[in-house]
């Protein structure tokens, strides 16, 4: 904080972020178009490498859809068994919402996400559709070549937007900035989980939304005085039930959800909501090419999800360890409705909870929910057992 | 009920349906004995699937989808469904993985016998997302089974690039093909292997010959509920096999006998001839009520010509051939082009040319709850396909083996107020698009 400028709560600064991440218009992108006369890259929720788009001089823009807004148009495109996201995706495409978007990248992260990146070809011939995969193969010789050719015909085609070449110096000077982003993030994590009520994942989870609208610099600088003011703040210090939440990493629950899983007693210690955000949260190597560095990463570096197939791994392990890590008492799965992945998965990660007596709940969401209470009795109840649990044992 | 099982009796089986049943039955039961017989067991997928590699080292196929339309079709799947569902698996997914859990957990195949445990999960991951975790569940089942991982990329931009070809060759040889070797306990024999892709592609001329038979007036098969007989053989263990071989010159003899006599197929409702629509289908059938389901067509005279689900094995009738030359190059490439990994515009296309190929008067997506590869985008492909043809689209909706999502009433009422649009178009009037009558 600059000397004469009175320092910001958390609080308000969440306030800001919570507007610029739930702007479904993109309002800080027009803006940013605007000052710069720059180009942007729209990426759906899960994982894609921003360095790339960076490198191409370009602003990453995370679109994760939104439960905010009416659906006129996009339900006409999905049929009901599927979840939501994809229609709120729809609807802000043809509503012109994401018209300060050059490109979209659809990475592989399930069947709906891949024929959305069709159905963007059709809807919106004019636009640069990229769909980006991801390699299941784990030898660095074939899936991390693959990879690697995967993510410098993304360089490419993203060049052809912005005129940028993708230089192998720009891409490392775009892995060691994100780097330092993920310092910061990292940071915050760690306090989330050292001290949960002076960083309530509602806040910290608006801050994370707000960073898939902004340039990087802006936002690492939000994260850095979020961090001071959570630091600095002498919030009180309630006997909640820690808990992991998991299964929310594409569709995102709304922000009331997330409010009232804490109003009903649990400190979120740990989540994979907006997993693009923090699926890699290790600083990566500045050494070598750096295609292969970013390819290299997916395998070394990057979170347990259910999109990503790992050989041997013994699912729910990476769950088991981070609740331990992280010394939350319990795990609350939020996936999305009709989410495959995260359903599909869910029965094997409690699984694994159960072997190791670590206690779980769950529900189902869509984007758009707006009724609370029943999710506030169920997380209600479930911390209350916790406690009961922990005093009795 | 009893009705029906009239009906099944009166209704002449083809010979080729009954050759067909024959392979498959017989298949069930090498598969119940194949650990007496020392036969080493790997499932897999029938999208991308490796039939010839398999066959070359001697070892045994499950594929778990046929096990779940089987089970689908001998009305055994509720209670499976049931018995995931009991055990934790939610409502909202895939029907076929929670077939599949469901007849592991009680222990009996569809037939009634029991399908062996895998010694190998041979994932060969072509177009759908949801075969990884199923085979992540059924590694979870059973543990000491080997995984092999076949990753095949996505045609997100509606081609194979070199790249993509390079590595599914590079994961064969360093990876499929090794831990197949470790598994017998024997080198691959490429010449055999080539052999057996001689007698696919000999095959898959004759599949090809059938399915264009239908551009002929009245057309002698239904593409879409008699082509799921057709293509049980070639998509399962029958591919490079002597057996496939000789079942697809009977079919084509068969075929070429009806076209002679100007005969259509025989449906559930006897031999179709007064053919009055042309459709070509969108979308995997459902098998819990599946006479049912064909016979809501045969009454009103309709007869499939072509469909996109009896290409989810290979686009053989767009050219591609396994290629003997090139065994694993040919492997990767039938891999890469099976439907289900064509991006949205490709499979746009495809239905379109169809439509005007095979002079269609419908085109009928049946939207499946389970399955969002095919069913996610289908309504913007209805549309597209109808900007491109002016052929007019129905849809209509249910499940592949949950009979709790098979409305007939409700797609029986859809289907009949498509078949009259249909007709008044014939005769001139009527409403232009399924807009208008859905
Ligand atoms: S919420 Fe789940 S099913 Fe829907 S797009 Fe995301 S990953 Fe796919
Ligand atoms: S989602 Fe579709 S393709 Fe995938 S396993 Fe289920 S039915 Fe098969």
């Amino acid at each position: 904080m600059e000397k004469g400028h009175t320092m910001r709560t958390p609080e308000q600064i969440a306030e800001q972020c919570e507007q610029i991440a739930l702007d479904d218009h993109l309002g800080e992108v027009t803006k940013w178009r605007e000052e710069t006369g720059g180009h942007a890259a729209g990426h759906l929720p899960v994982y894609t490498p921003r360095e790339v788009i960076d490198a191409a001089g370009m602003l990453p823009v995370g679109v994760v859809g939104s439960g905010e807004m009416e659906i006129i148009r996009g339900d006409a495109y999905f049929q009901s068994y599927i979840c939501h996201l994809p229609r709120s995706v729809v609807e802000m495409g043809l509503t012109g919402r994401l018209d300060s978007l050059d490109a979209m990248i659809f990475p592989a992260t399930c069947d709906v996400i891949r024929n959305l990146s069709g159905m963007w070809k059709l809807l919106f011939p004019e636009k640069l559709v990229h769909y980006l995969d991801v390699p299941h193969n784990h030898d660095p010789e074939v899936g991390g070549v693959f990879y690697a050719g995967e993510l410098r015909r993304l360089a490419k085609d993203l060049s052809k937007i912005s005129g940028v070449e993708v230089t192998d110096d720009a891409l490392r000077t775009a892995i060691e900035k994100r780097n330092e982003s993920r310092r910061l993030m990292r940071k915050l994590f760690d306090l989330r989980s050292d001290s949960p009520e002076k960083v309530p994942t509602s806040e910290l989870y608006v801050l994370m939304r707000a960073g898939f609208q902004m340039p990087q610099d802006a936002h690492d600088a939000l994260v850095k005085e979020y961090y001071e003011a959570a630091l600095a703040s002498s919030r009180p210090e309630f006997d909640n039930a820690r808990v992991v939440v998991i299964g929310s990493f594409c569709e995102q629950p709304p922000i009331g959800l997330i409010r009232t899983l804490e109003k009903a007693g649990c400190y979120i210690v740990d989540d994979d909501l907006l997993l693009g955000a923090h699926f890699i949260l290790d600083d990566l190597e500045l050494e070598g090419d750096p295609f292969t560095t970013l390819a290299k990463s997916w395998f070394d570096h990057a979170r347990s999800m259910p999109s990503r197939f790992v050989p041997d791994e013994v699912k729910g392990e990476y769950l088991v360890q981070l609740t331990k890590k992280r010394q939350a008492e319990g795990v609350i799965f939020a996936a999305p409705s009709f989410c495959d992945p995260a359903l599909l998965e869910q029965p094997m990660l409690q699984d694994a909870l159960e072997r190791a007596g670590i206690a779980h709940t769950s529900f189902k969401y869509a984007e758009n929910n707006g009724q609370f209470h029943p999710i506030l009795e169920q997380a209600g109840t479930f911390t209350d057992s916790i406690k009961l649990w922990s005093e009795a044992s | 009920m009893t009705e029906k099982k009239k009906d099944e009796k009166e209704i002449p089986k083809e010979p080729s349906m009954i050759r067909q049943k024959e392979l498959i039955s017989g298949y069930y039961d090498e598969l119940a004995t194949a650990k007496e017989d020392g036969k080493k067991v790997v499932y897999t997928f029938v999208p991308g699937n490796l039939a010839e590699l398999l066959a070359a080292f001697d070892v045994l196929p499950v594929l778990p989808e046929i096990n779940a339309l089987q089970s689908g079709m001998r009305k055994r799947s509720r209670d499976y469904i049931a018995t995931a569902e009991k055990s934790g698996h939610s409502e909202d997914v895939c029907t076929y993985v929670k077939c599949d859990l469901g007849m592991m957990e009680q222990g009996i195949g569809p037939t009634g016998k029991p399908i062996p445990e895998p010694d190998m999960l041979l994932l060969s991951y072509t177009g759908c997302f949801t075969f990884m975790k199923w085979f992540e569940l059924l590694k979870e089942r059973f543990p000491k089974a080997e995984v092999a991982m076949l990753h095949v990329p996505y045609q997100g931009d509606g081609e194979i690039t070199k790249e993509m070809r390079d590595y599914t060759v590079k994961q064969l040889e360093t990876e499929i093909v090794p831990k197949l070797e470790k598994l017998t306990g024997k080198k691959l024999d490429r010449d055999r292997l080539k052999e057996l892709l001689v007698r696919s592609a000999e095959a898959e001329e004759d599949l090809v010959w059938t399915w264009e038979a239908a551009k002929h007036r009245p057309s002698p098969i239904d593409g879409y509920f008699g082509g799921v007989f057709y293509i049980g053989p070639i998509f399962t263990a029958f591919r490079g096999t002597q057996e496939g071989v000789d079942y697809y010159r009977l079919l084509r003899q068969e075929v070429q006998a009806r076209i002679d006599a100007h005969e259509g197929p025989i449906t559930p409702r006897g031999q179709l001839n007064d053919q009055k629509f042309r459709i070509v289908v969108e979308g995997p059938p459902n098998w819990t009520s599946f006479r049912d389901f064909w016979s809501m067509f045969a009454d009103e005279g309709a007869v499939c010509v072509a469909s996109t689900y009896t290409r989810v094995g290979g686009l053989y009738d767009q050219g591609f051939r396994h290629d003997p030359d090139d065994i694993m190059g040919t492997m990767a490439d039938y891999c890469l082009g099976c439907y289900t990994n064509l991006n949205l515009p490709q499979r746009t296309k495809l239905i379109a040319k169809y439509c005007e190929e095979y002079e269609a008067d419908g085109f009928i997506a049946h939207s499946v709850k389970s399955c969002n590869s095919f069913s996610a985008g289908q309504l913007l492909m209805l549309r597209e396909v109808e900007k491109m043809t002016g052929v007019p689209g129905g849809f209509i909706e249910s499940d592949l083996v949950d009979p709790r999502y098979f409305s007939a009433a409700n797609i029986k009422n859809r289907l009949e107020s498509y078949f009259q649009m249909l007709a008044q178009r014939k005769t001139g009037g009527g409403a232009k698009s399924m807009e208008a009558v859905l």
